[in-house]
C-alpha cells in the first residue's frame, strides 16, 4: 500500500498529498493550502463538503445535518472527515464560508 | 436577595456525534469533571469550580448543534410567574417534569423566536463534588486541562435577533448590556440577568436554532494561554485567538470540540449592573468589536455553525 495518496480538487486542478490514515482536510491545511474551505475540522458544521469523482475511501461519523444517507451514497462527504484510500479526485459541493 | 427572577445560565445539553470523543475533550482537555453516565445515554458533567450538580449535559446524536439551554431561577414559585409572562408574550410553555435529567426540579420550557429552546429551572441539586464552603481551600483536586471553572454562557444564531431582545428584557428582566446595532435594528446581542458581562448572546442569522458556541470561565489571561498550548499540544482544531474582545472585554480563545461544536474559554469581561447604559457598537467598527486586537472579522468564526 502507497504511504501517501494523491488529492485532485477538479475545481481548481490543484493537488495535493495525503497519509495513508490521514484526513484530507487535515493534510491540506497542513501543507499550508486552502483549496478547500476550512471550517470546524470535526465534521459538524458542513463548510468542507466535496463530491468525491473518482477513488476509494472511508470516512468518520459526519452531522446528517449536511451529509445525508443518499448524499453519502452518491459520493457527497466532509473532507475532515475523509480517508482516502486510493488516489481521489473531489469537486467543492456546497459547503459555507470558511477560510 | 438583590439578585432575583433568573440568576444565570445553569446548563447547556449539547449534541455530539460520538461521546468517547467529546469525553476526551470535554473532560480530559477543558478540564470538566465526570458527574454521571446515565442509562438514557446522556453524559453529566460540571466544572470544578460549581456547586449544582452538573451544568453540560452531552447527548450522542446524528448531527451536533444545542438541544436545549436552561436558566436557573431563584425560586420555584418564579417558575410560576414566569410561565405567565411567557404565555402572555405569545410563546407556548411545556413543563419537564423533576428527574427528567437527575438531580433537576422541574422545569418549563419553550421556542424563541430564533428557533432555540430554553428552559427555567430553580431546583438543583448540590453536587457533593463542588467548591469547599468551610474554610475553603481553592479547589478539591489539582485543575486539570484548561482547568475551566465552569459553564458561563453561550452564544446562538438565528433570526430576529430584536424581537428576542424584547423577549429577554421584557419577559425575562434581562438587561441589554452590548449590541451591535445597524439602522435597520440590532444585528447582535449581549444579554445578562446577573453582574456577567453576558449569559447569553445572540446574532442575526436566516437559518433558525443555530449554534456559535459554549463558554467556559477561566481564571485569568495567564489561563487562556495554557489553554492555548493545551490546543496545539493535542492538535485540537482552533478557530481564533488567543485574543481579547472590544465588547465585553473578555480575553478569549475559540476552538472547536471533535464534533464541530465551536467552544470559548475566556477570562476577564467587565462587571455589569443594571444602572449602567447599553455599550453600543456600529457596523463599520465591528472588527475591533469582536477582535479587539486584530480588528478583522474572520468569516469561519462569523460563519461556521453546528
Amino acid at each position: 500500500m502507497s504511504a501517501e495518496f494523491s488529492i485532485t480538487v477538479e475545481d481548481s486542478g490543484e493537488r495535493f498529498t495525503c497519509p495513508d490514515g490521514e484526513r484530507v482536510l487535515i493534510a491540506m491545511e497542513k501543507q499550508g493550502l486552502r483549496h478547500i474551505p476550512i471550517g470546524c475540522r470535526g465534521g459538524g458544521c458542513g463548510t468542507c463538503r466535496v463530491r468525491v469523482l473518482s477513488g476509494t475511501y472511508r470516512t468518520r461519523k459526519m452531522s446528517r445535518a449536511h451529509v445525508s444517507e443518499a448524499d453519502e451514497r452518491a459520493g457527497i462527504v466532509l473532507a475532515c472527515r475523509l480517508i482516502p484510500e486510493s488516489d481521489l479526485a473531489l469537486r467543492l459541493a456546497g459547503g459555507g464560508e470558511g477560510v | 436577595m438583590a439578585l432575583t427572577g433568573v440568576l444565570r445560565a445553569g446548563f447547556v445539553q449539547i449534541r455530539v456525534l460520538e461521546m468517547d470523543e467529546a469525553l476526551a475533550h470535554y473532560v480530559g482537555h477543558i478540564g470538566l469533571e465526570l458527574v454521571d453516565k446515565a442509562d438514557d445515554g446522556r453524559v453529566y458533567l460540571k466544572g470544578y469550580d460549581e456547586f449544582d450538580r452538573h451544568s453540560i449535559v452531552l447527548r450522542e446524536a446524528d448531527a451536533p448543534g444545542v438541544d436545549v439551554m436552561a436558566f436557573k431561577v431563584a425560586r420555584d414559585s418564579d417558575l410560576d410567574g414566569f410561565e405567565k409572562r411567557i404565555v402572555d408574550f405569545g410563546l407556548e410553555v411545556d413543563t419537564v417534569a423533576a428527574g427528567e435529567q437527575p438531580g433537576l426540579g422541574r422545569r418549563i420550557g419553550f421556542t424563541l423566536v430564533t428557533g432555540h429552546r430554553i428552559e427555567l429551572y430553580a431546583e438543583a441539586e448540590r453536587s457533593d463534588n463542588g467548591p469547599f464552603i468551610e474554610n475553603p481551600d481553592i479547589w478539591r483536586d489539582d485543575p486539570r486541562g484548561m482547568r475551566a471553572l465552569g459553564f458561563d454562557h453561550c452564544l446562538l444564531y438565528g433570526p430576529n435577533v430584536a424581537e428576542v431582545t424584547r423577549f429577554f428584557t421584557e419577559v425575562l428582566d434581562f438587561n441589554l448590556v452590548e449590541k451591535v446595532q445597524t439602522p435597520d435594528g440590532p444585528i447582535a446581542v449581549w444579554l445578562t440577568s446577573s453582574t456577567k458581562s453576558h449569559e447569553v448572546a445572540f446574532v442575526e442569522h436566516p437559518e433558525p436554532g443555530k449554534f456559535h458556541h459554549v463558554s467556559f470561565a477561566l481564571e485569568s489571561w495567564n489561563d487562556v494561554g495554557h489553554a492555548a498550548d493545551i490546543i496545539s499540544r493535542y492538535d485540537i482544531s482552533r478557530d481564533v485567538g488567543p485574543t481579547r474582545h472590544g465588547i465585553t472585554r473578555g480575553q478569549t480563545i475559540y476552538f472547536f470540540d471533535p464534533s464541530g461544536n465551536r467552544n470559548e474559554v475566556f477570562s476577564g469581561g467587565y462587571s455589569y449592573f443594571p444602572d449602567h447604559p447599553t455599550r453600543v457598537w456600529t457596523p463599520d467598527q465591528l472588527g475591533k468589536g469582536i477582535f479587539y486586537y486584530e480588528k478583522e472579522l474572520n468569516d469561519r468564526f462569523l460563519g461556521v455553525v453546528t
